[in-house]
């Protein structure tokens, strides 16, 4: 942190994206422009700035003219910072002495009609941008140890894949479910679509495997009791049988999968003639189906006002299970009412094809005209003949969908993670980091993120591993150095009131024996909430400091207040 | 010349800042007067920078962070929504309350970020230019304001607001939980008190006033003023400083 007393030098790089900025504004006036504020020494503009020539550029502007100060006038930072950062980092620059200014995705790709306009807000941009530059700070990461160990959370297919796959890469790894048994689902159905494996034959497969490992260890009837620490150092407790056993933990899993949706009220549910498409399953384990009239109704419980989700995996199930009944009874009727099929790929439309084939009848509903279960048969109305249809039935099957686990809030604020509005676990980004939590360290896979079928949870099981490893393969971490801060020459302003320490959701703040406030770095995602708490202004939110919002308030503004 | 509004936006990388970047890889269009400081969370919105921007002149300040349950650092954004509901109640005091804004847009919702900019804009268009902005600006809304970024950054009321979901909604240090009403009583009262107080020490920065003449000025009840001057007092900002015949007159200090 010695750039605080150099004069800041700053450099411009103003980005043509191809024609995506320059086509609709002079990026040549916008860096003549820039040229023009305070502290900005050079600036140039680039055809693309992202590209080798646009790199090598900026890394020949830092040489020639000692630049402490990089601003690329471009795209968004949420895809390019990373890049220019390391960019200004070869060339001896501090990563956080970057800044960026988005006059693409959030100027001239929305202002298309507006050229004029669209100059005028990137000049503003610019503007502010320089003016938080100036004020910017270099900073260091924070370097910490890393165990390689790993723990995953729910024992179920998808646990099993990603506990297995840490295993087989040498990593100590810890598997704690919470029944008597691993397989989660799994353990209940009867044949799997898309290949009509029986499930068993999979579980038996899985459990083999997962159990001749040496450097896993499966903890059944365990529940986790409490996590403490941050990525790489996790401290651990979980309960065994009664006993407790304390793990220190450098990833952590969560791959608890769904619960299930009974039916109460829905269509005349009573569990032996109107039942669910999971006990159909049992009852086909079990061969005990006698009926000959079967009738499916699918989106029982989902899709409406309260559950706004498709459950993905029970159209696919009910085709299977229709499958079934059919092979096992070819002269029984089998009838599917539906709102909509979802059947993606290959494999999945393959089996609708071959379910109409064996004669199974697909009656499309809808949510306002729903079928009304009668004693022994089902009334449907049919928009395409306009009419009711009337069906017999001696068996029904309501297709639930699966949901949240009650206690995913409490897990979800242990290891400090989001929920989403129906209670599934909310990865960090959908696109960019589909397998990961915020908070580092963490990841999630299979179901307890949203209903997916097996092929899907065995794949997310692979890749929430694979990102996992790349934390514990090493033997320290990374971590973001923009944090909460609170420096000698504020602790005076402390008034110990604790706000901070209330607001902090990741417990990061704390006081010590001395009665002080202290932040932890590693734990603090850098948020800002205590920041903009602090009764007496002594915390500071580094990279996003009082001074540096304020100074781009003021830049557009135009004057300081 | 048409008005064109000044706008400032904050908004977190997660959500806000991500749905606004998909409204432009999904070319939606918008008017162009925003302009946007990125935060990481909307939680990080100190209620001061808002005043701060009132106070230069611009036009409208809109707030936007993840959707209520949605934020990335699981209840930044409902820390927000508290310091930006106080902003708003002490805006209210001058009817300038609705230059403010706050609303969720999550990382999906490029079409909504433009609608509810779009929204925004018109909406400060319809009320015309902040009187804060040009070459002769109000001096009274100047001040009021100045009092009310002063009020937002003293510890009395922020130590309330950051208190209030620790108080309202979990429970205090006695384990006991205050009714949201009973709270915004003493919220609302304490607002008010901490505003005039503000306005009186704003007032006593400049020149020696007796209470009579700081009611004029402030457009108040005497009665009020002398309370909130005896609390000023009792806290060491203000003192006497001469007699004028029967009338004391008070200095900051
Ligand atoms: C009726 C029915 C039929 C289906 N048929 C098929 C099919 O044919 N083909 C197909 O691909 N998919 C099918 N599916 C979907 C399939 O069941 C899921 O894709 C799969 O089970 C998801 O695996 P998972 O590991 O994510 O979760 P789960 O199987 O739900 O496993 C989660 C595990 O975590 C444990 N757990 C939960 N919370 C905790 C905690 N706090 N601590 C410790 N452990 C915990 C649970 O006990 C469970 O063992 C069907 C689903 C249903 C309901």
């Amino acid at each position: 942190m010695s750039d605080k007393e150099e004069e800041p030098r700053i450099g411009v790089f103003v980005c043509s994206c191809g024609s995506n900025i320059g086509g609709l504004i002079d990026v040549k006036a916008l860096a003549e422009y820039s040229k023009t504020l305070p502290n900005v020494v050079f600036t140039e503009d680039n055809l693309y700035t992202c590209s080798e020539t646009g790199l090598a550029q900026i890394k020949n502007g830092i040489k020639d003219h000692n630049l402490n100060r990089v601003i690329v006038a471009s795209c968004t930072p949420r895809t390019h910072e990373p890049l220019f950062r390391d960019c200004v980092k070869k060339e001896g620059v501090n990563e956080y002495l970057f800044n960026f200014v988005n006059i693409r995705d959030q100027n001239t790709w929305c202002h298309q009609k507006y050229p004029q306009e669209a100059f005028e807000k990137a000049k503003d941009l610019i503007r502010m941008g320089v003016a938080k530059a100036a004020k910017l700070e270099a900073l260091d990461n924070i370097i910490v140890d890393a165990t390689p160990t790993a723990l995953v959370i729910g024992g179920g297919v998808s646990g099993m894949t990603a506990a297995l796959s840490l295993a087989n890469q040498g990593f100590e790894t810890h598997l704690v479910e919470r029944e008597n048994e691993l397989g989660g689902r799994l353990k209940t159905l009867h044949k799997l679509f898309p290949n009509d494996q029986k499930a068993q034959l999979l579980l038996d497969n899985l459990k083999k495997n997962v159990g001749s490992k040496e450097n896993l260890k499966i903890h059944t009837s365990a529940q986790v009791k409490n996590i403490e620490g941050f990525v790489g150092n996790f401290e651990v407790s979980v309960e065994e049988n009664g006993n407790n056993i304390n793990l220190t933990i450098g990833v952590i899993l969560v791959a608890v999968g769904t619960s299930l949706f009974t039916p109460t009220g829905y269509f005349g549910y009573d569990g032996k003639i109107r039942i669910t498409q999971h006990e159909l399953e049992s009852k086909l384990n079990n061969n005990d189906v006698k009926a000959k009239d079967i009738v499916m109704i699918q989106c029982v419980g989902s899709r409406n006002d309260e559950r706004v989700y498709c459950s993905s995996v029970c159209c696919m199930t009910a085709l299977k299970n229709a499958l079934v009944l059919k092979e096992n009874n070819p002269k029984s009727n089998v009838s599917i009412l539906f709102r909509d099929l979802y059947t993606p790929g290959t494999h999945y439309e393959d089996y609708y094809r071959r379910a109409r084939e064996e004669g199974v009848v697909f009656i499309e509903y809808s949510p306002e005209k729903e079928p009304s279960v009668e004693e022994n048969q089902i009334k449907v109305y049919n928009q395409y003949l306009g009419e009711e249809l009337l069906i017999p039935y001696d068996l029904c099957v309501l297709s639930t969908p699966l949901v949240s686990n009650n206690d995913n809030k409490a897990l979800a604020q242990m290891i400090k993670v989001p929920l989403e509005e129906n209670g599934f676990f909310l990865e960090a980004h959908v696109k960019l980091r589909p397998m990961d939590f915020a908070t580092a360290g963490v990841f999630i896979c299979g179901s307890a993120k949203w209903p997916v079928d097996i092929t899907e949870s065995i794949s997310q099981g692979y890749a929430a591993a694979a990102r996992a490893s790349t934390i514990i393969s090493h033997d320290t971490i990374e971590v973001e150095g923009a944090t909460s801060f609170l420096p000698d020459y504020n602790k005076s302003l402390c008034t110990g009131c604790e706000v901070c320490i209330k607001v902090c959701p990741y417990n990061a703040i704390s006081k010590n024996e001395e009665d002080e406030i202290v932040i932890t770095q590693v734990l603090c995602k850098g948020c800002g909430v205590c920041g903009a708490t602090c009764t007496n202004h002594a915390i500071i939110i580094r990279h996003f400091t009082d001074q540096q919002i304020l100074s781009e308030i003021y830049a557009y503004g135009g004057k300081e207040v | 010349m048409t008005f064109e509004p000044k706008i400032l936006g904050f908004l977190c990388n997660w959500c806000s800042y991500a749905g606004a970047d998909l409204a432009g890889v999904s070319r939606i269009q918008y008017p162009p007067n925003m302009r946007v400081i990125r935060v990481m969370c909307s939680g990080r919105v100190d209620p001061v920078f808002i005043f701060k921007a009132l106070l230069t002149g611009i036009d409208g300040v809109f707030v936007l962070g993840c959707h209520p349950g949605d934020c990335h650092y699981l209840e930044g954004n409902y820390e927000a929504e508290k310091k930006f509901i106080m902003v708003q109640k002490f805006l209210k005091i001058v009817d300038f309350d609705k230059r403010i804004r706050l609303d969720w847009v999550s990382a999906s919702e490029g079409a909504r970020f433009a609608q509810v900019v779009t929204e925004f804009i018109e909406s400060i268009r319809e009320q015309g230019p902040s009187p804060l902005s040009g070459e002769n600006i109000d001096q009274e809304l100047f001040n009021n304001l100045k009092a009310m970024e002063n009020s937002v950054s003293s510890d009395r009321i922020r130590a309330l607001v950051g208190r209030q979901r620790r108080i309202t909604e979990v429970e205090n240090e006695y384990g006991e939980k205050v009714p949201i009403d009973e709270y915004n009583a003493i919220f609302d009262g304490a607002i008010h008190d901490e505003f005039v107080r503000q306005r009186i020490l704003l007032s006593l920065s400049t020149k020696v006033l007796s209470v009579k003449d700081l009611a004029a000025e402030l457009k108040l009840d005497p009665s009020e003023i002398l309370e909130n001057m005896l609390t000023l007092k009792s806290r060491g900002d203000i003192d006497y400083q001469s007699i004028d015949g029967n009338t004391p007159l008070y200095m900051r200090i």
